[in-house]
């Protein structure tokens, strides 16, 4: 079967059993085999005009010095109605990748992403316009969204205590702080239920009261029978709104179960208190082989030392140098 | 003081820091198959261009809030704001107007050069601001197109929309400028709203076609301004075609009244200036350009759809 219980859990790992909500909800997600590029320019486009010219002189297509990123390398797994799916993972194995794959806004290299509806990526780059007030921008957003005009004029008021920013919601987002913005954007894709939704470490700002709302809305939005896309770097906001976690690595999935079991495992090989006991580990380590190396070194010293006496003590009768001068 | 004796052997590696487990194993399960029953649809598949067309429609709303959100942003940071939609066009045929028929004297064989000359301005600035405004829609609104996943073409119709009002303050500017010039109020004034039309049905092909050859490179966006100055001097903005052409080829005037941009023009002046008549094939010539310009820039626009996130 699809449903993850199906995937091996690696031996050595902590068994991840795996039961979906209800007895196997509606598919909503499917990966097939998914593997993205993405083409970087790494050189031309900017540069010198002489280096310009060169490039276009010496032919070769331009000149222009493309890098491949092979960010997706096979991924395959199915999202089913109220899945609310951490995809966890070092920087670069592939999430924000794999989410934008299959919110349908980077094409696939090969395999394919299918989905039931139309996924929306609340993106921390999610753009509004930086000179209109945070009340026209709700409009905007939830129109990008696909609401009509009536339905935007509808979500409003919830979008405006959600984000509870306060007299700020008449100025121009670019005198908003970073946090300020990114609680409108939280609060203007929250805002509707959404077949799927999709957040790209937007938990990450805000305060500790917002952080909290946020979470509780997320869980609601689960509830609503949508499917949850989340990418975060926080584990603990991972344990508490998600059920289930997907770990990245280097493009490929590398586990794929309930959400403690796999933040549990991931914390034994990342874990930042796990890297601080392995580097206390290590300084101690070198700590006593430099002791070592001081103790072996004093001895060779000192024997040393005892030789060269020796030998004086044997040579000193005969000596007039250092032997003792007889009165 | 150097050591004679090696160092102790390194130590194993700690516990607890093991490595990532190995990638999982793909399921053996059609997943092709799943999805097929269930009814999903590939996300990354071009739609169809019926329900492209459709969803385009369907967002209305979201391109006439990207126009007026554009509009409202474009005079920030001026003391005078919105008003400088009416300053503009006002500057601009100044402009025109000194150096043309002041310095230069372009205006032989021309009655009313003023009234000419400004409707020659007003008409052609309409079509260069749509193609400005097409070289931008894509590159500035990467962001957007990578969070967000709707029809594309909603940004260069969002350009359209916001020029649409501009034009009209424009006109209206032009109306006035007219009449001070001495020219009756007619009902030949009318047909303004006909021509403007035509001119906004060609300004979308091209702010499409515009939009799509500037979303992989910005080097067309460089070339612009040379292809639009050259476009304004064959255009006949600022001399008669008829006057000075007469001295060529009759296939050279009839070049020159190809260009879609010299027919709208001409109508226009046709239109509102009693002293001035333009032929009225002209229409049929227009009409054309405004056909093809739509098809060619929704066609060339709707086939790269997908590769507007890269970049």
């Amino acid at each position: 079967m699809a449903d993850p219980a199906a995937v091996p859990t690696q031996p050595g790992l902590p068994d991840a059993p795996w039961e979906p909500p209800d007895d196997n909800p509606a598919p909503t997600v499917i990966c097939d085999d998914l593997h993205v590029v993405y083409r970087l320019v790494v050189q031309g486009g900017s540069g010198s005009a002489s280096s310009a010219l060169r490039r276009i002189l010496g032919g070769q297509g331009g000149g222009q010095v493309f890098k491949q990123v092979h960010a997706v390398r096979g991924v395959s797994m199915v999202a089913r109605e109220g899945d609310a799916i951490a995809l966890i993972g070092r920087n670069g194995s592939g999430k924000s990748t794999l989410l934008r794959a299959i919110a349908g806004l980077l094409p696939a290299e090969s395999g394919a992403v299918y989905t039931s509806g139309r996924p929306s990526l609340l993106g921390v780059n999610a753009a509004l316009m930086r000179d209109l007030p945070g009340e026209d921008n709700i409009l905007l957003g939830c129109m990008a969204m696909g609401m009509t005009r009536e339905e935007a004029l509808e979500r409003r008021d919830w979008i405006v205590d959600f984000a509870d920013l306060g007299e700020f919601i008449s100025l121009p987002m670019r005198a908003y702080s970073s946090g300020m913005a990114a609680r409108l954007r939280f609060a203007i894709a929250a805002s509707t239920s959404h077949e799927i939704l999709m957040i790209d470490e937007a938990l990450a700002t805000g305060d500790a009261e917002f952080r909290r709302r946020s979470e509780q809305r997320i869980m609601e939005l689960r509830d609503e029978a949508g499917t949850v896309f989340l990418v975060s770097h926080s584990l603990g906001v991972v344990r508490l709104t998600c059920n289930r976690a997907i770990w990245l690595e280097k493009g490929r999935i590398v586990m794929d179960g309930e959400a403690n079991a796999v933040v549990d495992a991931y914390e034994a090989v990342y874990d930042p208190e796990v890297d601080k006991q392995e580097r206390r580990r290590r300084r101690e380590r070198k700590r006593r082989e430099r002791q070592a190396a001081e103790q072996a070194a004093r001895q060779v010293a000192e024997e040393a030392r005892l030789a060269r006496e020796a030998a004086a003590a044997q040579a000193g009768p005969g000596d007039p140098d250092t032997g003792p001068t007889p009165i | 003081m150097p050591s004679a004796t090696p160092l102790p052997p390194k130590a194993p590696p700690p516990v607890g820091a093991t490595r990532p487990p190995d990638p999982v194993a793909p399921p053996d399960e059609d997943l092709a198959a799943l999805a097929r029953a269930w009814g999903l649809t590939s996300s990354t598949a071009r739609q169809p261009v019926g329900s492209y067309l459709r969803e385009l429609w369907s967002r209305r709303d979201f391109i006439r809030a990207m126009a007026r959100g554009r509009r409202s942003s474009q005079y920030r940071d001026t003391v005078l704001g919105k008003l400088w939609q009416v300053l503009a066009p006002i500057l601009n045929a100044a402009v025109y107007y000194f150096i043309f028929g002041v310095l230069l004297q372009t205006s032989r064989g021309v009655e009313n050069y003023p009234a000419f000359l400004i409707t020659g301005v007003f008409t052609f600035t309409y079509t260069q601001r749509a193609v400005t405004g097409g070289t931008k829609a894509i590159a500035n609104n990467r962001n957007l197109i990578r969070a967000i996943h709707f029809p594309r073409a909603v940004l260069p119709l969002a350009v359209i929309v916001q020029e649409v009002s501009q034009q009209v303050v424009s006109l209206a500017i032009l109306g006035v400028i007219v009449l001070a010039t001495g020219e009756p109020l007619t009902w030949s004034w009318l047909l303004v709203l006909p021509i403007m039309l035509l001119q906004t049905v060609f300004n979308t092909g091209v702010c499409l076609l515009v939009a799509r050859w500037t979303a992989a490179s910005q080097d067309v966006a460089q070339l612009m301004p040379f292809i639009i100055q050259t476009w304004r001097y064959v255009s006949g903005v600022m001399f008669s075609i008829p006057v000075f052409a007469a001295d060529l080829a009759g296939w050279v005037q009839a070049v020159l009244y190809l260009n879609p941009l010299t027919g709208f023009i001409e109508l226009m002046r046709d239109a509102l200036l009693t002293s001035y008549s333009a032929p009225g094939w002209l229409w049929w010539v227009t009409a054309g350009w405004a056909l093809a310009a739509l098809v060619a820039g929704f066609v060339v626009f709707y086939r790269a759809e997908e590769s507007y996130s890269r970049g």
